[in-house]
């Protein structure tokens, strides 16, 4: 059932692509508004970073054009090759990679960066699409789940051996795959969630406080359900289970997180511990970004964009110069995209009669919620500070490229949805 | 491969993903609201600026005189800067007590610095002395709101050259308006080396950023001093003048008005450069200076006039010497040249007194003798040479050597404030008297250095120096070296020679070291050094003759050439002559041995009340 080029080209979700473009074109003036410098007042300066990140806009427009071009089989055939590959570079670059704000994540080309661990999160979908894709049984067995989670866990082991545990968490974002494929139940995820709750909670309260608050819930709950034997030791259970959790983050905090990243979390709870360190930083970030307002200061207007005031200003920190500059409005307009661009990525996943096709879409939307929370929250202090970019936003190729990649790969497939079974 | 169980079982989840995806979406968005919209102090610290720029004060750099003695050098002063907003729960009393103002004034400056920024610091007390400060700093703490900001400020080692120095001051509003670099509360030389090498003096600012927090308080230096900056200090600067020789002439000056100007003839550093009466420069420092400088203004005496670059008398006699030279250039004078005087020159309705002396006079004796007679024929003789077709061309000719010997204009060197003296035009006569009506006679004065000249005492030490060289003078300046700059200007190392040739300066010499010898300055004999040197008698509408005395020594290979003015004092050869005679001394020998010949000139008082005098 071969078709022409041009078919894809019509089929394509034209949508999706719109709101790909308009991103990067927002990003790119952003980029340019975050290190505008009057000596390089030209956006299409090669020597800054918005001269830059032009040239890799350009090259993922490329990219994106030959994915398309490419034959959807391709992907799906050479899944486990390529993520074999990818898997080779990421050892090579623990070898000869270069170090940067302490990752030992990238190779240095030229004038720009690469960092092979931005592929590897599309060469994990594509081996997850493959390797689930291709299961006959119609239940999940232990051994297959334990055979996708270790798909997962390679790459997550090897960039957390970088010392690069940003990029490292974004493959938590296959999490939202598993669970659609039913390959972790809503009680598990629920548990994640409590407990992600509940960690966060410790390091803002004292422990002692945590566990009394518990206690009353577990004293009403009891009287509630005081006529109900079992359920009354289920509290009880939950209730040591909480508690003894509690004590253990506290513990395994003080004891087994290294200090920058005991430092990023701590300041999350309160910024003054070390205004100079990661939490100036989030203050510097919400100053920025709080002083927006609801309309924003105007484009290349703001003040705290200059002198560096944020760092990685152009990259992780991206999104205060857009709060500073656009407000209010502009964080809503950015934030609507973002949602309609993950809604529309799910929509269209579901539309997929391949599987192959649908745990690939939501691969992708796991990642770029992942990425687009985790940004996000840091810049306005509800998450530590992960460095990990906002993707189509920030400065910088690997991640742009990969993106690209990935959201290219998914249209296709999308193109090519009724050839595929 | 289409699993339809799991489809099926499990397609509920996407609305679950979605809610998700949705939730986090409007928690954010909500947060945004909160800190974007309702929550304004994040607004404050942006506007705030988050940092504080401090400003670290270079201190100047030193002065050294040519003999690397450390004359200007700086001392620690302290700014007391207050944060209005900032201040909590102080002792006025007590904190009043330590500045000694009283609680009025306290508040009012409390007030005044609230109106510029309650948030930003704002000076409260202008350079308290380290004596002060010393009491302070214990008790700081107890203020908040108070800091203090160290500066440095001149200090003098001797109290004197005040007028070489000029002084330093805050910059004013003009300046900050057009020059970017200084910002107020900057300080900027304002006269003297202060103003001139000011870019060398003034070093580099440098700054500390330190973090504030929405309420300004210091929350540390912002990214660990990244961009912090230290001042550097100014370079040093080497003088060519001797400390020692100008501190002398300053306390033989003492009790007179005048100048001294000291030239090292074969250089044209500046060696001593004394103007009297003159002021302490320590009291154009700190606090006080706005008081001591209305005081100094409003002084009779005028000890802000720098007489040694702005006072521009006649030269009198002093001027034969030029005339003489211009003579025996343009060969009215020669060997042969004879000159009877009977006391005096008279032609036609005028008469120029001269005073009794062998006669007749040659071309060394005239000028030993100061001969008026002489020195008026020469001059008619070099204006009325037939050569020329009018008065005017003569007249240009001669004012044109004039000129070569650096009179008439500002040498423009390193000293500001120069003026140029006055050496008429042809056409100043021609408006007076009409083009045809004015010949050698109408400006007979000039031959005797009277009339329609000008000349500062720094143009006559470089007469003497240029006689000293041989017909020759380097630009006189007063900075010998800059630190870790090679060279000084190359202005100042090119040769300016006269338009009269050396062997004419031989005679000259000789014939100013008759005057010395046997002439109208034997007072002024050395032992052992020869001195030449020529007197002038000033004729001024001030009252008394002003006392001039032009000199270089030794005869052979002159190392000193100094031009001395005392105002309304009398004859050249009786105060000038002495003075300069103690001046070389000085400086050659290192020492006076003519104890009652100095005290004679110490103990001497010419102040005596001056009508005002046109500059």
């Amino acid at each position: 059932m071969k078709q022409g080029f041009f078919h894809d080209f019509r089929n394509i979700d034209k949508t999706t692509v719109l709101i790909f473009v308009v991103m990067l074109f927002i990003g790119w003036l952003n980029i340019y508004a975050a290190g505008y410098k009057e000596s390089h007042n030209s956006i299409f300066d090669i020597s800054q970073n918005y001269g830059k990140q032009f040239v890799w806009i350009l090259i993922a427009f490329v990219l994106g054009f030959t994915v398309m071009l490419t034959d959807v089989k391709f992907f799906i055939a050479f899944a486990y090759p390529i993520f074999i590959t990818i898997m080779l570079l990421l050892i090579s670059v623990l070898l000869f990679g270069t170090e940067i704000n302490s990752s030992k994540s990238w190779f240095q080309i030229g004038g720009f960066n690469i960092q092979p661990s931005e592929f590897a999160k599309f060469a994990t979908a594509l081996a997850l699409g493959k390797f689930i894709s291709s299961i006959k049984s119609k239940t999940i067995t232990f051994q297959n789940r334990i055979k996708a989670f270790s798909l997962i866990f390679i790459p997550f082991a090897m960039i957390l051996l970088q010392n690069d545990a940003g990029t490292a968490l974004v493959f938590s974002a296959f999490v939202f795959m598993l669970y659609r494929e039913g390959y972790i139940s809503g009680l598990l995820l629920s548990f994640a969630v409590t407990a992600a709750f509940l960690f966060i909670l410790t390091l803002v309260m004292n422990e002692f406080i945590i566990i009394a608050i518990l206690s009353i819930i577990a004293i009403i709950a009891a009287y509630v359900l005081r006529n109900k034997r079992k359920e009354i030791f289920l509290v009880l259970g939950l209730f040591i289970i909480m508690s003894a959790y509690v004590y253990s983050v506290d513990y395994a905090f003080e004891k087994f997180l290294q200090p920058h990243q005991k430092n990023r979390i701590e300041v999350l709870i309160d910024s003054k511990i070390d205004p100079l360190g990661a939490g100036y930083n989030l203050n510097q970030s919400k100053i920025a970004i709080g002083s927006g307002g609801l309309w924003g200061k105007g484009f290349l207007k703001g003040t705290q964009t200059k002198f560096d005031f944020v760092p990685e200003q152009s990259t992780d920190f991206i999104f205060c110069t857009i709060g500073e500059e656009w407000g209010w409005a502009g964080s809503f307009v950015i934030i609507s995209l973002y949602l309609f661009l993950l809604i529309r990525i799910v929509i269209i996943a579901e539309k997929q009669r391949a599987l192959f096709s649908r745990i690939f879409g939501y691969c992708l939307a796991g990642m770029l919620f992942f990425h687009f929370a985790i940004n996000i929250g840091m810049t306005i202090g509800l998450v530590p500070v992960i460095g990990i970019p906002l993707p189509f936003f920030s400065y910088g190729g690997s991640s742009l490229l990969a993106f690209t990649v990935m959201i290219f790969v998914f249209l296709k497939l999308d193109a090519k949805r009724l050839d595929l079974l | 491969m289409l699993n339809q169980q799991n489809v099926n079982a499990f397609n509920y989840r996407k609305r679950i993903i979605i809610a998700i995806f949705l939730i986090i979406a409007v928690i954010y968005l909500g947060r945004l609201f909160q800190i974007q919209v309702l929550d304004h102090s994040y607004k404050a610290s942006a506007s705030s600026n988050i940092t504080r720029h401090i400003t670290n004060y270079p201190a100047r750099g030193l002065i050294y005189d040519r003999n690397k003695e450390l004359i200007v050098y700086n001392e620690p002063y302290y700014d007391l800067m207050v944060v209005p907003g900032q201040i909590k729960n102080i002792d006025t009393t007590e904190f009043c007590s330590y500045l000694g103002i009283d609680n009025k004034t306290f508040k009012a400056r409390v007030l005044k610095a609230r109106e510029f920024a309650v948030h930003l610091p704002s000076v409260f007390e202008k350079q308290i002395p380290n004596e002060e400060y010393a009491i302070l700093k214990e008790k700081l703490y107890k203020f908040p709101g108070f800091f203090v900001q160290p500066r440095t400020l001149r200090r003098y080692s001797k109290p004197m050259a005040a007028h070489i120095f000029g002084y330093v001051a805050e910059v004013g509003p003009e300046i900050t308006k057009n020059d970017p670099y200084y910002k107020p509360r900057d300080y900027i030389g304002i006269s003297g080396i202060e103003k001139s090498y000011e870019e060398v003096l003034r070093g580099q600012k440098g700054v500390n950023i330190i973090l504030v927090d929405a309420m300004g308080r210091d929350m540390g230096s912002f990214q660990k001093g990244k961009y912090d900056e230290s001042a550097v200090s100014g370079t040093d600067i080497f003088l060519t003048l001797d400390a020692k020789l100008q501190e002398y002439g300053e306390k033989l000056m003492q009790n007179k008005r005048g100048s001294i100007v000291a030239i090292e003839p074969s250089t044209g550093e500046i060696l001593a450069l004394i103007t009297s009466p003159s002021y302490d420069p320590n009291l154009l420092v700190g606090r006080s200076r706005a008081s001591h400088f209305r005081d100094l203004q409003n002084d009779t005496l005028r000890p802000l006039f720098n007489r040694a670059l702005m006072a521009q008398y006649p030269p009198g006699s002093a001027f034969k010497i030029v005339n003489t030279l211009i003579g025996m250039q343009e060969g009215i004078v020669t060997t042969n040249s004879r000159y009877s005087c009977p006391g005096f020159y008279r032609s036609g309705n005028i008469t120029v007194q001269c005073r009794n002396h062998p006669s007749p006079v040659d071309q060394i004796s005239s000028i030993q003798y100061s001969c008026n007679t002489a020195s008026s024929i020469i001059f008619r003789n070099t204006l009325d040479n037939s050569k020329f077709t009018s008065m005017q061309q003569a007249f240009n000719n001669w004012r044109n050597h004039v000129l070569s010997f650096g009179f008439g204009r500002i040498f423009n060197n390193d000293l500001p404030y120069e003026l140029p003296g006055l050496v008429v035009s042809s056409e100043y006569y021609d408006r007076i008297y009409g083009t045809r009506g004015w010949r050698s006679l109408t400006i007979i004065s000039l031959g005797i250095g009277q009339g329609e000249l000008g000349t500062t005492p720094l143009q006559l030490a470089n007469l003497a120096a240029t006689v000293a060289n041989k017909g020759y003078f380097y630009t006189p300046h007063i900075v010998k070296a800059i630190e870790n700059i090679d060279s000084i200007n190359p202005k100042f190392t090119q040769k300016h020679t006269t338009s009269v040739d050396s062997i004419h300066f031989a005679t000259m010499t000789n014939a100013m070291w008759q005057v010395t010898l046997g002439g109208t300055a034997r007072f002024a004999r050395i032992e052992g050094i020869e001195i030449a040197g020529k007197t002038g008698t000033v004729q001024n509408p001030h009252g008394e003759n002003h006392s001039v005395f032009i000199a270089f020594a030794p005869v052979e290979n002159p190392k000193i050439a100094i031009s001395v003015v005392v105002e309304n004092a009398g004859y050249g050869s009786t105060w000038a002559a002495p003075i300069a005679s103690l001046m070389i001394e000085q400086y050659l020998t290192g020492e006076i041995k003519r104890s009652w010949y100095e005290k004679r000139i110490l103990d001497a008082y010419f102040l005596k009340p001056y009508p005002e005098v046109k500059q």
